[in-house]
């Protein structure tokens, strides 16, 4: 029996050394009989690619390499085109990074050998430019490719914004060329534009399903639109709200349109007193018309005195995210018009209590089973409350222990009984360490 | 006869007692130990290494320690003893000391951190080989933190509800052991030689290396005597307020208190039991209530859920190689932690922080929250291991488990911690202080600056700002980062990275951290689902 080089340790499911025992165990106990010292049945050569394939795909990519080295049969297993539908190019430098980069070597190897294999694609980059310029030379190479998703990843500062836009784009552009089947395309805070879009769309029109494309400075109103006008598979999409229109809401709910699934809309202010357009109801109107299921997904970055547009009408709004302080006076709006919400997310109020704001917001959005709550204050009764009112559809709940403020009716201690029995499950506030 | 000649040969044995931590002769039981039926003791301290530039603590924490160490020295006089400071390391004086001292019993307090327990294995080593009795004793926490880990199936509880209610199925702490005195010292003297106080005496900081003109006076003064009038102190505001409540935040919480206890509950000036007992004490006289709720005791308790966390984690400091910890891509970026560091962002709330903490060596526990979240997943996205040197450098309570603890709560690391919540480094100060009495104490190069406009100075307009004599960009740095827009960004980092996580929902909570580590960037998903919920359901 050869020997395994290497490859001692392998995590999650069966490792070679477990398969082999496995293995082993049955054909001894087949061959008891046999006398001892005569060699076993089992010649791991003649293991079906199949199974190599399966075990293989069990192997983080490491140990797989390791195995590869073993003999020619498990190498040409190791480069089997199934292996290599999924990558991950890890581009860091470690100057900017402590995480290890996807060797170089390596890379040569996939464009040299797989690139016609690759299906879903993804680079994570880490802050600085030669990552992304790294990741931008590797896409132009992918001419053979026929990628249906694509992935540009920023894990640290949105470093794809410094590589010259000229460069970008025609790396990018050789991929929606080439791939002509792109169903998910993730590309927030790129240099993306508007022309780019229109070769995206060119020819991908039929295929692409997923968009994600916050903090592209470079793309305007129009040239999302074309995306919504052609693109009629489009199911989720995520920009930022000065792309979003009342025509692009309407090309999103056009006849020949499928049922949106998701959308998502970042809401940023750039500078203080920022101006903000207004959508209007009957756009959102057409949207739950036509998608009544879809998710709509706002996130606000904004400061308090700019919430001024905003939730003076019903809007169909699933999850709400505010990322500053956010007033009570918007809060009371948002209990009125937001009957579809699900999700509520308040990062800062202020240090008066939101009490009529939430049990309003439990009466009037009769969906809401998740609510997170940072510094802001309610009074203990109101909560108590609020979760009454909502019940055990509230499956989150989770409340930073300093928002509630104990009055003649609960204390701290108590209340987490209350509420545990209202929602008919053990919950507490989430702490914070005090030392 | 025989007997006699035994008796004769058998002489009381010579202690010494080495001090660590536990710099007290209060509720010391390891102390009391070394004295029981000794003829001689010796109580030391090692200072090591011996210059202070070569450590990563600054001229607080050292200030700090020299002055626990003076006031164990005066209190241990009036016993006719002396503390003993000696130079170098412990594994190599030792066995001087034993044969010089003709040692027979070497005592001192438990201590819980990976990288203590390996060192005191090694000394216990040394010990046994020079015939040398060990006596340890638990008196840094309030419970044997080994018994709450065999509680918990082995593995430490990795949330705090976890934690309290293992605790409320433990016996209640033991009392703390009486003082040291003249009675327990019984015949037990301690041999002071003409030079000790060259030898063996407490340093300056001067002759450490550091240059103290100008040093302003200790906001925090270290020592078990201070210690003992702090805690009298606290417990009679908290009976004059009656009141057992979290005390609402305003902006007078910001300032150093003369009641505050963590720098001496750290060093161990202060024993936590005696501090428990106290609280417990009290209560029942206020409340006329026997039994008091677990949160009467959060500062005590919190510490002790750290150091439970990290007692078997040599690795409990580190991203890398720690099972507990999630592996965030934190940004590497020197220019950035400095400027956080040296209080130079350019946003008062945080840069006044900063100050306070490098001036005073204490900041409010919220304070903290608001420069951690800061520095790693509110808005310059730099890792928590970076900002855990910076307060083991300034920070006079934190010590290595409970700073690289609460380091990696708040940067939402492990614990199951939410991340949804970000502290705004605007919003957040003027909430607590709306004057901005606190800025311009620490800051005050902003003093000139009105409450409407001194946490977000770069907004007033020129006018304003040149009545201040301040000019943001020239006398003030500007603001290093765009908060609306770095929040934006890391709150889209931390769902990326959460949204791998919540795929292994369901799993227990010991699987789910030994896998976090492992299981993390395997590979590039087939499709991109975009995932609604903000709010992470790590939770069990």
């Amino acid at each position: 029996m050869k020997r395994i080089k290497g490859g001692e340790e392998a995590s999650g499911g069966e490792s070679p050394p477990e398969a082999c025992k496995k293995l082993r165990t049955e054909i001894s106990e087949e061959s008891e009989a046999k006398a001892a010292g005569e060699s076993p049945l089992c010649d791991w050569s003649l293991l079906p690619q199949e199974i190599l394939l399966h075990i293989f795909q069990y192997l983080p990519l490491l140990d797989r390499a390791y195995a590869s080295q073993v003999c020619r049969g498990w190498n040409e297993a190791f480069h089997m085109p199934e292996l290599w539908r999924c990558f991950e190019f890890e581009l860091n430098q470690p100057a900017s990074s402590y995480l290890k980069a996807t060797h170089p070597d390596l890379i040569k190897q996939i464009i040299k050998r797989h690139s016609n294999h690759l299906q879903y694609v993804s680079f994570k980059v880490d802050s600085s430019t030669e990552s992304a310029e790294a990741a931008c030379d590797i896409l132009s190479q992918l001419v053979n490719c026929s990628l249906k998703t694509l992935g540009l990843i920023s894990t640290a500062r949105p470093s794809f914004m410094e590589v010259p836009k000229s460069h970008f784009i025609s790396a990018l552009t050789v991929v929606f060329v080439n791939s002509k089947s792109l169903s998910s395309l993730k590309i927030d805070d790129t240099p993306v534009d508007d022309p780019s879009l229109k070769v995206l769309v060119a020819n991908n029109s039929d295929t692409l399903k997923l968009l994600k494309m916050s903090s592209c400075p470079h793309v305007s109103p129009a040239g999302i639109l074309c995306v919504a006008d052609q693109c009629h598979g489009l199911r989720e999409l995520a920009l930022n709200y000065h792309l979003l229109s009342d025509e692009l809401l309407l090309a999103l709910s056009s006849e020949k349109h499928v049922h949106l699934e998701h959308l998502r809309i970042d809401v940023v202010s750039e500078n203080p007193g920022q101006h903000f357009h207004t959508i209007k109801k009957s756009s959102w109107d057409a949207m739950v018309r036509h998608s009544p299921k879809f998710n709509l997904v706002m996130y606000f970055f904004l400061y308090e005195d700019e919430f001024g547009p905003f939730f003076n009408d019903e809007i169909p709004i699933t999850h709400l995210y505010f990322g500053r302080s956010v007033s009570k006076e918007v809060l009371g709006r948002v209990g009125l018009h937001c009957p579809r919400l699900v999700e509520l997310v308040v990062c800062a109020n202020g240090l008066r209590p939101l009490d009529e704001e939430l049990i309003r917001i439990a009466k009037h959005c009769t969906q809401l089973s998740a609510i997170g709550l940072g510094e802001c204050e309610v009074s203990c009764s109101a909560f108590v409350e609020f979760v009454k009112m909502c019940g055990r559809r509230l499956s989150q709940l989770s409340i930073m222990e300093e928002v509630l403020i104990p009055d003649h009716k609960y204390s701290l201690d108590e209340i987490h009984w209350e509420v545990s029995k209202h929602l008919g499950r053990v919950w507490f506030p989430d702490m914070m360490p005090t030392w | 006869s025989l007997a006699l000649c035994a008796a004769a040969i058998t002489m009381a044995p010579n202690s010494i007692h080495w001090f660590r931590k536990g710099l007290r002769l209060h509720d010391n039981p390891a102390l009391r130990e070394a004295v029981r039926g000794a003829g001689t003791v010796r109580c030391v301290y090692f200072l090591d290494p011996w210059f202070a530039g070569s450590s990563n603590v600054g001229v607080n924490r050292w200030r700090f320690l020299l002055q626990c160490l003076e006031d164990l020295d005066a209190s241990l006089r009036k016993l006719n003893s002396r503390l003993f400071v000696i130079r170098g390391q412990p594994a190599n004086v030792f066995p001087r000391l034993f044969k010089e001292w003709k040692i027979s019993r070497l005592t001192f307090e438990y201590d819980s951190e990976p990288f203590g327990k390996e060192r005191d294995a090694a000394i216990k080593k040394l010990a046994m080989e020079a015939g040398v009795e060990v006596i340890v004793k638990i008196s840094h926490t309030l419970y044997d933190l080994d018994k709450i880990i065999e509680l918990n199936g082995g593995q430490p509880p990795l949330t705090y509800k976890r934690f309290q209610t293992l605790i409320s199925r433990l016996d209640p702490p033991e009392m703390p052991v009486e003082t040291l005195s003249d009675a327990l010292m019984g015949g037990c003297v301690t041999p002071v030689s003409e030079d000790h106080g060259e030898k063996y005496g407490v340093p300056s900081l001067e002759e450490l290396g550091f240059d103290t003109e100008g040093l302003p006076s200790a906001v925090w003064p270290g020592g078990e005597t201070e210690a003992l009038t702090r805690i009298e102190r606290h417990l009679e505001r908290k009976a004059w307020v009656a009141n057992f409540e979290r005390p609402r935040m305003n902006a007078n919480s910001l300032l150093a208190s003369p009641t505050g206890l963590s720098p001496y509950l750290r060093f161990g000036c202060l024993s936590c039991r005696l501090f428990y007992f106290k609280l417990t004490d009290l209560y029942r006289k206020v409340k006329k209530n026997s039994s008091p709720p677990l949160s009467l005791y959060g500062q005590l308790l919190w510490r002790e859920f750290f150091y439970t966390a990290a007692t078997n984690n040599p690795r409990f400091d580190k991203m890398e190689g720690n099972p507990i910890c999630v592996r965030i891509p934190w940004d590497k970026n020197p220019e950035a932690l400095a400027k956080w560091a040296e209080a130079k962002t350019g946003f008062p709330w945080i840069d006044a922080i900063m100050t306070q903490l490098r001036q005073e060596g204490w900041i409010h526990h919220l304070a903290r929250h608001a420069v951690a979240c800061f520095l790693t997943r509110g808005d310059l996205w730099i890792s928590w291991e970076e900002g855990m040197k910076v307060f083991e450098e300034l920070l006079l309570d934190a010590d290595w488990s409970v700073n690289a603890g609460s380091w990696m709560w708040l940067s939402c690391s492990s614990f199951f911690q939410q991340f949804f919540h970000c502290y705004c480094p605007v919003g957040f100060g003027r909430r607590t202080d709306p004057n901005g009495d606190f800025i311009r104490r620490y800051l005050p190069v902003l003093r000139g600056f009105p409450a409407k406009y001194i946490y977000d100075p770069w907004n007033a307009p020129e006018s304003v700002q040149a009545a201040a004599k301040c000019i943001i960009g020239v006398h003030y740095p500007k603001p290093m980062v765009h908060h609306a827009e770095a929040s934006r960004l890391n709150i889209e980092r931390m769902k990326q990275i959460y949204q791998q996580l919540s795929r292994y929902r369901g799993l227990g909570e010991e699987m789910k951290s030994n896998h976090l580590y492992r299981l993390l960037g395997r590979g590039s998903p087939k499709k991109f689902k975009m995932v609604a919920t903000f709010i992470a359901d790590l939770h069990f």
